[in-house]
C-alpha cells in the first residue's frame, strides 16, 4: 500500500497537480524560463571562449563577479553609471589582454587539461584580485530597473525578470549581429572552425584570443550587472558558473544557441523539478538537478543538444 | 658522481622489475621511510602533524585514487569530494553500528561501499567523454553531498548533522577520537597511505595499470586491440574512489575528528585535481608532490605576513592569499606542466651525469 502511495506521489499527484492549476503552472514555466536566460547569459560567455580558443574558461564565473564588483565599485567611487559601464569594459579589455599576454600565449598545444586548470588558477587569481581591490561586503546594484510585479492574463509577472530576458535577448541578436556581418565576427567563426585554417588566410590568432575574451569579458559584465542587481553583488556570483555547466554540457560546448536553449530548459526543468517533486526529498534539490538532467540527455547525445558530431578515427 | 648505476648488474627479472631498480635509490627511500617513520613523530610538535603532516598524507591518498583516475585512465573526474564523503559517512555509520569490528577493516569496507558508488557514476564514462564528463562526474558531486545533508539516517539522525569519530583502538592503542594522540594518528595514516600507495604503483605497472593507459592515449584504438573499455573504465572509477573513499575516511577519523557536509565540497574536489596537476599526472611520486604543495601553500601564505612582520586586516590577508595562489598555481602550469614530479626526474637525469654532462 505505500508502494502505491509513494509512486502516486512520484509520479501521479505531481502531474494532476500541475493540471488542475495550470495557471500556477504557467507561472512556474514563465518563471523557470527567465531564471533559463540568466543562465544562458553565463554560459554564453563559455561557449564564446571554447569555440575560438578551445579552452574550457572556467574563469567566466569569477569574470562575471569582478565585472560586476568593477561597476558597483566605480559607482561608489561616484563614477555616473555610463563612464561606471565603459570604464568596466575598459578594465574588462585590459584583462583580455593581460590573460592572453600571459597566459594563454605560454600555453598554446598544451593539453586540454591543462588549460582548464589554468583557468581555474585564473579564477582564484581573478577573485582574489577583485576581492582585494572591491572587498568583499555584499554591495547593492541599483541601476533603477523597476521590479514591481504586475499581473498579466492572470498570470503573475516581475518586471524586472522581463527585462533581464529582455536584455538577454538584445545582447544575443547583438552577438549574432556581431558574428555574422563584421570582419571580426567572421574572423572569430573562422578560427572557431579551423585554427590552422584561419591562420593560414592570415587571421591573427592573438588578436582575436583578446577580442573573444573581450567579448566573453562583456558578456559577463551583462550577467553581472542581471544577477547582482536581483541578489546583490558578493562572492557567491562567481558561484553561478557551477550553475551554467549543466547548461553547457546540456546544449554542447560549441553552440551559441545550444547555451540558449540549454539555459531555458535548465531553467524550467529545475523549477519544475524543485517545486512539485522537490518537497518529497526534502527540497534544495536545486544544486544537483540540473546536472542529472543534463546527464539523462548526455546519454542520448553524447555532444549536447546541439554541438558539433563528435568524430573519433583511430 | 655518486648517482650511477654503473656496475649494479641485474641478473634475475626480479631484478629488473624492481620499483626502485638503482641502489641509490633504495637507500634514498629507506632514509625517508626512517625519516617517516622515526624521526618525524619523535621531533615534530602537535601543530606541524595536526596542520601539516597529517593533511599532506591524507590528500595524497585521495590524490592517488584520483590521479589513477584522470593520470592513468584519462577520466576527468570532479567528483572526488562526493566520494570522500561516502567514505567518510560510510565509516561512520558501520563503526557506529558495530563498535567492535577493527576500524582499519571498517576504513576498507567504507572505501568498497565507496567504490560500489564510484562503479555507478561511472558507468555514464562509456558514452561520454573529456570535459562533459567532467561536468557529468560534478553531478555526483552534488548529488552526494546534498544526499549526506538531507537524509539524517547517514548522521544517525543527530541534531547538529555533524559525524564526530568515536573513539576506536587498534592494538590497545587509541586512534581515533579526541583522545588520541596526533602521534598515534599521524603513524596509522602512515601506514595505510604507504600500503595503499605500493598497491597503487604497482596496479599501474601491471596489466590493469597498461589497459588503463592505452585507454587513456586513445580508446577507440585500445578497443581495437581488444581492451574493453567499458570494464577498464569502471575498474577505474571504482578503484579510484576506493582511494577517495579511505581518504575521505581517513580525513574525519584521523585528522578533522568530526566533519559536516561542508568539509567535502566542491572545492575539495579542485585541490585534488590541482594536487595532480601540480605533482604530475600519471605519476604516485607526483600525487604526493602535488599534496604537498597545495598543502604546505596556503600555510605558507597565512604566516608570510607576520615572517616580514607586515599586519594587514584579516579578510584582505585572505583574498592575497587567494590571489597568490591561483598565481601560482597558473605559474606552475606555465613553467612545467608536466608537474613536479617532471622536475624530480629532471634532476635526476641531470645528477647522473653530473658533474661531466654532455
Amino acid at each position: 500500500m505505500e508502494i502505491i502511495n509513494f509512486l502516486n506521489l512520484v509520479f501521479l499527484a505531481p502531474f494532476v497537480e500541475m493540471v488542475s492549476y495550470p495557471i500556477f503552472f504557467s507561472e512556474v514555466i514563465i518563471s523557470g524560463l527567465l531564471t533559463g536566460v540568466m543562465y544562458s547569459l553565463v554560459a554564453l560567455g563559455f561557449v564564446l571562449i571554447f569555440k575560438a580558443s578551445g579552452v574550457f574558461n572556467f574563469a567566466q564565473g569569477a569574470m562575471v563577479l569582478f565585472a560586476a564588483l568593477t561597476l558597483v565599485g566605480l559607482m561608489e567611487h561616484g563614477f555616473p553609471i555610463w563612464a561606471a559601464l565603459i570604464s568596466t569594459i575598459i578594465v574588462l579589455i585590459v584583462l583580455a589582454f593581460v590573460v592572453e599576454r600571459f597566459m594563454l600565449r605560454y600555453l598554446i598545444n598544451q593539453e586540454d587539461i591543462i588549460l582548464f586548470m589554468a583557468t581555474i588558477g585564473l579564477t582564484f587569481l581573478i577573485q582574489g584580485f577583485g576581492e582585494t581591490i572591491w572587498g568583499s561586503n555584499v554591495k547593492p546594484l541599483d541601476l533603477g530597473i523597476p521590479s514591481e510585479s504586475f499581473e498579466l492574463g492572470g498570470l503573475l509577472l516581475n518586471e524586472f525578470d522581463l527585462f533581464a530576458a529582455g536584455s538577454g535577448a538584445v545582447l544575443v541578436a547583438v552577438l549574432a549581429i556581431f558574428f555574422h556581418y563584421t570582419r571580426i565576427g567572421r574572423a572569430l567563426r573562422a578560427v572557431a572552425d579551423d585554427h590552422q585554417a584561419a591562420m593560414a588566410v592570415g587571421i591573427p590568432l592573438k588578436n582575436i584570443w583578446i577580442i573573444v575574451w573581450s567579448v566573453a569579458g562583456f558578456v559577463g559584465l551583462v550577467a553581472g550587472i542581471m544577477w547582482g542587481a536581483k541578489s546583490g553583488v558578493q562572492f557567491s556570483l562567481s558561484l553561478i558558473a557551477l550553475k551554467a555547466l549543466p547548461v553547457l554540457i546540456l546544449g554542447g560546448f560549441t553552440s551559441v544557441p545550444g547555451a540558449i536553449v540549454g539555459g531555458l530548459i535548465i531553467g524550467v526543468g529545475e523549477k519544475i523539478a524543485e517545486i512539485y517533486w522537490g518537497p518529497l526529498v526534502g527540497g534544495a534539490i536545486e544544486n544537483w538537478f540540473a546536472y542529472v538532467l543534463a546527464l539523462a540527455f548526455l546519454l542520448f547525445r553524447p555532444q549536447g543538444l546541439f554541438g558539433e558530431r563528435i568524430i573519433e578515427r583511430v | 658522481m655518486f648517482y650511477r648505476e654503473t656496475g649494479q648488474f641485474k641478473s634475475s627479472y626480479k631484478a629488473d622489475q624492481a620499483i626502485f631498480p638503482i641502489t641509490q635509490d633504495r637507500w634514498f627511500i629507506l632514509f625517508i621511510f626512517i625519516i617517516a617513520f622515526l624521526v618525524i613523530p619523535l621531533t615534530a610538535s602537535e601543530y606541524l602533524l595536526q596542520a601539516v603532516m597529517i593533511p599532506l598524507l591524507i590528500f595524497s591518498l585521495a590524490a592517488i585514487g584520483l590521479n589513477l583516475l584522470v593520470g592513468y585512465a584519462g577520466q576527468l573526474s570532479l567528483g572526488t569530494g562526493g566520494f570522500m564523503a561516502v567514505g567518510a559517512y560510510m565509516t561512520y555509520k558501520l563503526t557506529t553500528a558495530f563498535p567492535e569490528v577493527n576500524i582499519i577493516v571498517i576504513f576498507i569496507l567504507a572505501g568498497l561501499i565507496s567504490a560500489s558508488v564510484g562503479f555507478l557514476f561511472g558507468i555514464p564514462s562509456l558514452r561520454i567523454k573529456g570535459f562533459y564528463l567532467a561536468v557529468a562526474t560534478l553531478a555526483s558531486q552534488f548529488f552526494l553531498v546534498w544526499m549526506f545533508n538531507k537524509v539524517s539516517w547517514f548522521y544517525n539522525h543527530n541534531s547538529s548533522g555533524t559525524i564526530t569519530a568515536p573513539p576506536r583502538e587498534l592494538f590497545g592503542v587509541t586512534v581515533t577520537g579526541p583522545t588520541a594522540t596526533a602521534e598515534t594518528r599521524y603513524i596509522v595514516a602512515l601506514a595505510i597511505v604507504c600500503v595503499f600507495a605500493l598497491i597503487a604503483k604497482n596496479l599501474v605497472r601491471g596489466r590493469l595499470g597498461r589497459s588503463w593507459m592505452a585507454v587513456r592515449d586513445m580508446d577507440i584504438a585500445a578497443e581495437i586491440i581488444g581492451i574493453r573499455p567499458f570494464q577498464t573504465k569502471l575498474i577505474a572509477f571504482s578503484i579510484s574512489s576506493f582511494y577517495c573513499g579511505v581518504a575521505g575516511a581517513l580525513m574525519v577519523f584521523l585528522w578533522l575528528g568530526s566533519a559536516e557536509t561542508e568539509a567535502f565540497s566542491i572545492n575539495e574536489s579542485f585541490y585534488v585535481l590541482f594536487m595532480i596537476i601540480i605533482g604530475g599526472l600519471g605519476s604516485i611520486l607526483g600525487s604526493f608532490l602535488g599534496a604537498a604543495f597545495i598543502v604546505c601553500v596556503p600555510i605558507l601564505l597565512t604566516n608570510a605576513p607576520q615572517l616580514f612582520g607586515l599586519s594587514m586586516p584579516i579578510d584582505l590577508q585572505k583574498h592575497i592569499e587567494i590571489m597568490l595562489f591561483g598565481f601560482l598555481i597558473v605559474f606552475f602550469l606555465i613553467v612545467e606542466p608536466h608537474g613536479l614530479a617532471r622536475l624530480w626526474q629532471i634532476a635526476k637525469e641531470k645528477l647522473r651525469l653530473w658533474p661531466f654532462p654532455y
